[in-house]
């Protein structure tokens, strides 16, 4: 094949699904939207994305406040700027890292599970048995983890800054020589409203996209235990690729900010 | 094709997935309070019109008429009125696997009318009971049933809704002879006593001997022959005769690849 056709041909594959996936979400949020609504499963999706993924949001959180103060003090000294650590770990893990790790962790574990689950779902017929006994599956599977996605992440954000700068603080106080009071009044006086929003709007963003990914790759996914298995795949890589792409675009929208 | 007037009337089905034309054209007769078996080989459609007469998937031209009402090109709300008449036992029962059995058996109700959680578990077991399985099964998951006692979970389901059509899609496969011929019997007694239409497919001709009023042969996209069950032994159709004895030499060819 012409190498040029080819490139065309992948292009217009490429549209083709980026369309397919805009109207999935579409559709999802309208009928989602339009009720009936299912209480117990958004309950449900909210506390699997938002309640067991703290561990390990957690655990990522503190881990990377340690470092960052670790290594920023060992940066900063270096033109004896050591006073600006406690400043660069809360803004960095605020406005960046917080959002970005928290989200690649939950598609590694819930982008996962939905697409595998979904996907299972749909190899067995049960979303065609959800059809045959009056229940949309947009309604019933796909809009719950959505708006569980969108709505949780935040607060798993908000949890792993804090423990981030608990992260910072504890490497701090007790390796680099900070006094806690000079160490949380940095922390407080450099910090702005604005850092934190900038985060809670991407880890929304985040959340939505992994669970986007997760429910589209599952519910498309078709041949058995081999699609299941790719579909779970595809839902982790794509969501991991579109939070860093997305992660550009929001910080170059509130930039100036 | 029979006297009894169509409860499902099907002329010129057409569906294809890209260039894999699985039905070129299917007329059909369900006649009311019938039991009619789409027999013929696997790859053939079979799953694929039962799921063209839901409205899970939607023909490329061609109608269904299901009690008058077009099935083909119809929007979310006439499919659902049409859903409300069909209840349907899936291949591999397609429980869901996060609810226990009660709540399998009694969702398609649930969806429908607004019942409290006692009166549909009290629905659940009555309909349990039907299908021969005690009461007890009623708190277990899914995963802890044997195939047949699956089989019999989703009969349950599918006749819990008191529909006035009944879809069995391959209702004994992957079962012993003794407990295919208990899940025939069922259907068979089960239907009569509900007056159903019920529309079978299936490859096991004791089952279809068992079930059937009327037989239905599906050959490359069409229904090459149709008739009371008692003329199957003496269809004079070559291809239907060489299917129910089981035989490798014939019209039909299969493809070793």
């Amino acid at each position: 094949m012409n190498p040029l056709r080819r490139i065309g041909a992948g292009l217009l594959d490429f549209c083709q699904q980026i369309g397919a996936i805009a109207t999935f979400a579409l559709v999802s949020i309208g009928r989602g939207l339009a009720g009936p609504w299912y209480p117990a499963q958004i309950l449900r999706q909210m506390i699997d994305i938002g309640y067991y993924s703290l561990p390990v949001v957690g655990l990522t959180a503190i881990f990377t406040g340690m470092v960052l103060a670790l290594q920023s003090y060992t940066g900063f000294a270096r033109f004896e700027a050591e006073s600006a650590v406690a400043t660069i770990v809360v803004v960095s893990l605020t406005r960046e890292l917080g959002p970005v790790l928290a989200g690649l962790m939950v598609a590694g574990r819930v982008g996962a599970a939905m697409a595998a689950e979904l996907g299972t779902m749909r190899v067995t017929e049960q979303i065609d048995a959800l059809t045959t006994l009056s229940t949309d599956p947009h309604r019933y599977l796909i809009f719950p983890r959505l708006l569980g996605g969108t709505l949780m992440l935040p607060l798993l954000v908000l949890v792993a800054d804090i423990i981030g700068v608990f992260g910072g603080f504890v490497v701090g106080t007790t390796k680099l020589g900070f006094s806690p009071y000079t160490y949380i009044d940095q922390t407080l006086q450099y910090l702005e409203t604005q850092d934190v929003v900038v985060g809670l709007v991407k880890a929304a963003v985040f959340g939505f996209i992994v669970t986007l990914m997760g429910c589209w790759n599952g519910y498309q996914s078709r041949g058995g235990a081999q699609g299941v298995g790719a579909a779970t795949t595809r839902a982790v890589v794509t969501a991991s690729i579109m939070i860093l792409v997305f992660d550009y675009i929001l910080t170059e929208i509130f930039f100036s900010r | 094709m029979t006297e009894a007037p169509a409860k499902i009337a099907i002329r010129g089905l057409h569906k294809s997935f890209g260039r894999k034309h699985v039905l070129r054209g299917v007329d059909l007769d369900v006649p009311a309070g019938s039991s009619v078996v789409v027999i013929g080989g696997s790859g053939t459609g079979k799953s694929v019109l039962l799921k063209c007469i839901l409205g899970i998937l939607q023909g490329d031209g061609g109608s269904i008429r299901v009690d008058g009402s077009e099935v083909v090109g119809a929007s979310g709300g006439d499919l659902e009125g049409i859903r409300h008449k069909v209840g349907m036992l899936f291949q591999g029962g397609a429980l869901f696997d996060s609810l226990p059995v009660w709540e399998n058996v009694s969702f398609g109700v649930r969806a429908r009318r607004k019942i409290g959680r006692d009166e549909a578990r009290r629905i659940a077991v009555e309909n349990l009971e039907k299908v021969g399985l005690a009461a007890d099964v009623a708190d277990l998951m899914p995963a802890e049933l044997s195939g047949g006692m699956q089989k019999r979970v989703g009969l349950a389901r599918a006749v819990a809704l008191q529909p006035e059509i009944l879809f069995f899609d391959e209702p004994t496969t992957g079962l012993d002879p003794i407990m295919a011929d208990v899940i025939n019997n069922l259907i068979r007694s089960l239907t009569r006593a509900m007056g159903a239409t019920a529309l079978s497919i299936t490859h096991d001709m004791a089952s279809v001997r068992k079930i059937a009023d009327y037989v239905a042969m599906l050959y490359e996209g069409r229904v090459i022959w149709f008739g009371p069950v008692e003329e199957l032994d003496r269809s004079g159709n070559d291809f239907v005769d060489q299917f129910i004895h089981g035989r490798a030499e014939g019209p039909i060819t299969v493809g070793t690849r």
